[in-house]
């Protein structure tokens, strides 16, 4: 399956892309697409402890199940305001 | 009314849209750009939304205070792109028939939209800049 994966501020200037395609056996969690994007982005990032990620604009655990189709997005601390 | 926008931001837009007759108090909120942080000069910032998140999250924040708090309309903006010092980077607006629930549901939305609300801020200070929260990302300028 296909999964659209959004990088964002640091961490998009850390890989040096925001967004990526990666494809996934069915099952895969939120987990496997991030070490998938690690694997695909063209600089070496580390997933920092406090990552959090969203599935079609709801914040969503690590372990849960993606679906074909889904927008993944990696959101490091927010700081609006 | 929720507005995500790279234009200057008027607090008269968001007040004249949550006023109603029947409310007797109105906070209006501005969230400014100002010229020093953690002890260092600020040149400006720049926001960066993941903006159909945001938005849903800014609705999500909007309904959470209208059930906890008996206040009536709600209108929020945040900038994105540069915002120069002076300049504000968040209005929030809301009404209700009394204060109380007005200033009490102001300070709780701010604080929920810096927790859950995916909009970033990098700051450009005096010698280089840096994405607030994320201190491995701090930069020297060339």
């Amino acid at each position: 399956m296909k999964i659209a994966i959004k990088l964002f501020a640091g961490l998009r200037d850390r890989a040096g892309v925001g967004d990526l395609s990666v494809e996934l056996p069915d099952g895969a969690t939120v987990r496997d697409a991030i070490d998938a994007a690690q694997h695909n982005a063209p600089k070496e990032w580390i997933a920092p402890t406090s990552l959090m990620a969203a599935v079609n604009n709801e914040y969503v655990e690590f372990t849960g199940t993606l679906s074909d189709g889904d927008e993944l997005a990696l959101i490091p601390p927010v700081s609006g305001g | 009314m929720i507005i995500i926008t790279d234009q200057h931001l008027d607090p008269n837009v968001l007040t004249d849209a949550v006023r109603d007759d029947t409310d007797g108090a109105v906070i209006t909120f501005e969230g400014i750009t100002r010229n020093h942080n953690d002890g260092r000069g600020v040149e400006y910032l720049e926001y960066e939304a993941y903006q159909p998140m945001a938005e849903e999250k800014l609705q999500e924040l909007i309904d959470e205070i209208k059930e906890k708090w008996e206040i009536d309309k709600v209108a929020v903006a945040h900038r994105i792109g540069r915002v120069d010092i002076g300049e504000l980077s968040l209005v929030i607006a809301v009404s209700a028939a009394h204060r109380r629930p007005a200033f009490e549901s102001t300070l709780h939305f701010i604080d929920r939209l810096k927790q859950v609300v995916p909009i970033w801020k990098k700051e450009y200070f005096e010698g280089g800049d840096v994405w607030i929260g994320d201190p491995g990302s701090e930069r020297a300028s060339a």
